[in-house]
């Protein structure tokens, strides 16, 4: 098939049965299949990058075969512009995870047979439109990413995968039950996550629809992971070993709010908007997304100020962040909606900068204790200005990505959330306090004469970094980059959201100006 | 049809009761050879008598296996037993059960003295002719009977490690649980002839639909106490009591035999019985008037949840894979609660794969048994780092498909289950069995992990099997994964065999 999410998709799937006949021993030519393998995606996405058609709001590049005929089940992918960037992460950061994870010795041939399944999980995630493709990528995901925590991850690794594992299970089989009940609804059972939201809109009562929508969102959730479903996220990423942390951080949480703008609100747009008299006309479903991201904005920040292990501060600071893509979602105006989905991006890049740069230092110290290091400025400077660089990124400088995505929602949330936005900005303080703090502790002071002789970080890491921290530089002078891919689409979406609400009181609290 | 007539349609069974008399005369005529011989002739005998039966089974003519038009029941022996597709679906079933079990038992440490093989090997085709028998009753004498020679030949089965006393004991607590539930069982049959006046499933059906809306209590305790017998055979809860125990105390093969063969045969009768003689038209309303749905429902919600919480603290592989055995006959149960062909043909597709991950989880255990000698989690500890990464493998794709996590067979199975319970409207039977695959993860988890996260400890020998041991438990993983994929073929076999019901 001549279609380039078929080939991104399955590529990494191919390079696993490559991996898998291949000696066990000969680590060198594992490590330089998976990133044969996981290039070409990238590739791919660049070219898919250029092509992409801005214009539209429909999908593009859509490969679709019957899979299982008799229960109306297609093998159905295609990319708009909620998915374009997410796909583009995801091709983005597999091979930089593969660099990453070139120090592994142990199991070599199992973990970058698990990585390259992963891979192939996450991108199906992203271009799947059927629903039970959808939901097959989601849970296939599930299976390698244990056992890369499992078994390469750190001390306390089992139980960190375990819990991982049951949570989101947990997450998906309220999915799944979900996904029953709308497969039957139409006359003709169907999936079919482009029709999906017609086929059902005038055949499931509203009450019903919210109870699907509660039922996946709580499955989405768990994913992002919002409060108060976020317990695993730390402990998965202590134990997770840096390549897997990425991953985590970097695409994996975005799929619990892809989930929630492709099936919530894509399936059941009346639900996601439908009006409560005691909220002056605002959704129920949309004031809870809002309110769980102004927790995970602040509560985020409030642990992550907390934290004495790097890692975990990393991971609290990913809960914070992704609590302003829920804002933004919540929203349903132009700049809002734009910001989230941008703020995924920025967020996967920057973070993704961020575990790489905690496991350079691990690397080398064998420990991530914040009040354990001190000086290193002066011991390791290169190594100092990318992780300057990263944490300025995530704090929302001016000028780098974050900045603008994290604006894009504020603004485009005041207009139906002042109370919530204006607690979410005032966060910014406490994030740039984490961030400085912690900064401050590892990096100025006298040098810690126990690291002395701390080895530079070296190129294959600087590989890692250095592309990332051009996109966050680019996206942050011009951002037009992203939001040209997805705007239309998701303005589109939030137009079909606020259409098929059953009353008009909320355009008035959205303001007429829409 | 006739007696007569009848025969040339009876061919399998009449194959497994020839290998029956066979195995008793070749064990008569090789008494003075060596063990290993007689062990090779009997094992032999059964695989034969086993696959001929399988032949004949997809042998007969296609117009009565279904594929074609004629989904219309063949009754034979005026109407004793009935053959149709559903016959057939199930009898490949319980003779892939009866292969599988002698080629396991070739391999059971447990067996490898056993001074009668000749007697071992008879008496499992003997309960494999039982099973054929109660997957095509359509008559309550039939029925009963049917169940008995399974009871009787599973008893001695349970018991065979004579010198064994936990096999001994689990014979023992099996044969008094089976006579309490055969007992209730046949009084309850009798109630439903005194009811309708008909032994044979439709002219219960005529009579059911016929009858005096005065009597529907008795017909409710009629049906209940019929439920007890199969509940037992299926091992459903409160019925269970029996299955952790026997499990644990049977050799490995028996244990899988009744695990797998068992209970697709109890659900066969179970599923004729509620839907030949119960549901057909008239007499659905009757039934859906008493309480009977309603506490199966319950039965089956218990089932799924007592299972899974039971299984979380074993430390017994055996007993593990027991109660995790319990909470899957729940998960079948409902396919049968919702009455419906989609349920129907969701708990045959159930049966079908959960023979496949089932019965590899039990190989991939006898093996690990086998060569570690103990039974607890830990025989498992760092499998796949001392050399035994295959096993560890295969045992992880059929744990994690007992679990329902695609892409696995196991979760088209589930898939197919709660999409027939939704479309039944029963949606809180389908959300509890959703949590319960939730907890059923963690105890199968928890064997993965000591193959996988857990370093091998120096008492753990390294793994030594030949890789053609490997044959069958990778052939399954195999099955696993490609029915996990594209299960359009096994699903059209399974609704042609439950279409029988509504033609």
């Amino acid at each position: 098939m001549d279609n380039v999410l078929v080939w991104m998709t399955f590529l990494p799937l191919a390079g696993m049965a490559v991996i898998l006949c291949l000696p066990s021993r000969a680590h060198g030519l594992i490590r330089w299949t998976a990133l044969a393998f996981t290039v070409p995606p990238l590739l791919l996405g660049i070219r898919l990058f250029g092509e992409f058609d801005r214009a539209v709001t429909t999908f593009q590049y859509i490969v679709r075969t019957p899979w299982i005929p008799s229960y109306n089940i297609d093998f159905f992918v295609g990319v708009d512009g909620i998915s374009i960037s997410m796909v583009l992460l995801t091709a983005l950061l597999c091979p930089i995870c593969v660099l990453a994870s070139w120090g592994i010795e142990k199991g070599v041939k199992g973990y970058f047979a698990l990585f390259l399944l992963l891979d192939t999980g996450m991108m199906g995630v992203f271009v799947a439109l059927d629903f039970f493709l959808f939901y097959i990528f989601w849970e296939v995901m599930l299976l390698p990413m244990y056992f890369l925590i499992g078994i390469w991850g750190g001390p306390r690794r089992e139980y960190a995968a375990i819990k991982f594992f049951l949570y989101t299970l947990f997450g998906s089989v309220l999915m799944l039950v979900a996904l029953l009940y709308l497969y039957f609804t139409p006359d003709q059972p169907s999936l079919d996550m482009t029709q999906l939201g017609a086929l059902v809109a005038d055949r499931i009562p509203l009450e019903i629809q919210i109870i699907l929508w509660v039922a996946l969102f709580i499955g989405f959730a768990i994913k992002i992971p919002a409060f108060p479903f976020h317990t695993w996220l730390p402990d998965a990423h202590v134990e997770a070993p840096t390549a897997v942390s990425v991953i985590l951080a970097g695409v994996l949480l975005k799929m619990g709010t892809y989930g929630i703008l492709r099936i919530n609100f894509g399936i059941l747009p009346a639900a996601t908007l439908a009006p409560v008299e005691w909220l002056g006309g605002l959704s129920l479903a949309t004031v809870l997304l809002a309110f769980i991201g102004t927790i995970n904005i602040i509560y985020g920040a409030l642990c992550a100020m907390a934290q004495t292990d790097l890692k975990k501060l990393v991971a609290y600071s990913s809960i914070s962040h992704m609590g302003y893509v829920m804002l933004g979602m919540a929203a349903f105006t132009p700049q809002a909606i734009n910001g989230a989905v941008l703020q995924m991006f920025n967020h996967g890049t920057i973070t993704a900068m961020l575990f790489l740069l905690v496991g350079v230092v691990y690397d080398r110290a064998h420990h991530r204790d914040i009040n354990g290091f001190g000086g290193l400025a002066s011991i390791v400077p290169r190594y100092t200005y990318v992780t300057g660089f990263a944490f300025f990124a995530a704090m929302g400088l001016p000028g780098l990505s974050a900045f603008i995505s994290e604006v894009l929602v504020l603004l485009g949330a005041w207009r139906v959330y002042p109370v919530f936005t204006v607690i979410a900005a005032s966060a910014v303080v406490l994030t740039a306090g984490y961030m400085l703090w912690a900064l401050q502790r590892i990096y100025l002071g006298p040098p810690n004469e126990k690291y002395r002789d701390l080895p530079e970080i070296n190129t294959r890491e600087l590989m890692t970094l250095a592309p990332l921290a051009v996109i966050v530089l680019v996206l942050g002078i011009y951002p037009l980059l992203v939001l040209d891919l997805q705007s239309p689409a998701l303005i589109a979406l939030a137009d079909k959201v606020i259409a098929a609400a059953p009353s008009a009181t909320h355009l008035a609290a959205l303001g007429a100006g829409h | 049809m006739g007696t007569l007539e009848s025969l040339p349609l009876f061919l399998p069974e009449l194959a497994l009761a020839a290998t029956l008399l066979a195995l008793v005369a070749a064990d008569l005529l090789t008494s003075r050879s060596p063990l290993g011989r007689r062990t090779d002739v009997a094992a032999t005998l059964a695989l034969v008598g086993g696959a001929v039966a399988l032949v004949l089974t997809i042998g007969l003519p296609a117009g009565v296996r279904g594929q074609a038009a004629g989904l219309v029941p063949t009754f034979l022996f005026d109407g004793m037993v009935a053959l149709d597709a559903f016959a057939v679906f199930f009898k490949v079933l319980l003779g892939l059960s009866l292969l599988a079990a002698v080629a396991m038992s070739l391999g059971s440490e447990e067996l490898r003295d056993n001074p009668n093989p000749g007697e071992y090997y008879a008496i499992l085709v003997g309960a494999t002719l039982g099973m054929f028998l109660m997957a095509i009753a359509t008559n309550l004498l039939m029925a009963y009977l049917a169940l008995e020679f399974v009871s009787l030949s599973s008893y001695v089965l349970t018991g065979y490690l004579k010198r064994d006393r936990r096999s001994s004991e689990a014979a023992l607590k099996y044969l008094i649980y089976g006579g309490v539930a055969s007992g209730a069982m046949i009084y309850g049959m009798s109630w439903i002839y005194g009811l309708t006046g008909a032994m044979d499933y439709p002219s219960i059906a005529t009579g059911l639909a016929a009858l005096d809306p005065a009597n529907r209590g008795a017909l409710a305790v009629a049906l209940l106490l019929v439920l007890t017998g199969l509940g037992y055979k299926i091992a459903v809860v409160p019925f269970h009591m029996w299955a952790p125990d026997v499990y644990t105390g049977a050799p490995l093969p028996v244990t899988t035999f009744l695990a797998v063969g068992s209970k697709a045969a109890g659900f066969a009768l179970m599923l004729r019985f509620f839907h030949f003689g119960v549901t057909a038209e008239g007499p659905a309303a009757v039934v859906g008037a008493t309480p009977v749905p309603f506490l199966l429902g319950i039965v089956c919600a218990v089932t799924m949840t007592f299972g899974n919480l039971a299984a979380l603290g074993q430390q017994n592989v055996k007993r593990l894979l027991a109660y995790s055995s319990i909470s899957h006959a729940g998960y079948g149960l409902l396919g049968v609660v919702v009455f419906s062909d989609a349920g129907t043909e969701a708990v045959l597709f159930y049966l079908a794969v959960y023979y496949l991950m089932n019965l590899g989880a039990f190989w991939i255990a006898l093996l690990v048994v086998n060569t570690s000698g103990r039974e607890d989690l830990d025989a498992f500890r760092g499998l796949a780092w001392r050399g035994g990464a295959a096993p560890a493998v295969f045992m992880t794709i059929f744990l994690f498909s007992l679990a329902g996590l695609p892409p696995f067979a196991g979760f088209v199975g589930k898939f197919k289950v709660f999409w027939a319970g939704i479309q039944g409207g029963e949606y809180v039977l389908v959300l509890i069995g959703a949590l319960n695959s939730v907890i059923s993860l963690y105890y199968y988890a928890r064997i993965v992990k000591r193959m996988f996260l857990v370093e091998p400890q120096k008492e753990d020998r390294p793994w030594r099997v030949p890789l053609t041991e490997l044959g069958a438990p990778a052939t399954l993983a195999a099955l696993t994964v490609l029915l996990g994929i594209g299960f359009e073929w096994l699903s059209k076999q399974a609704g042609a065999a439950s279409r029988i019901f509504t033609g």
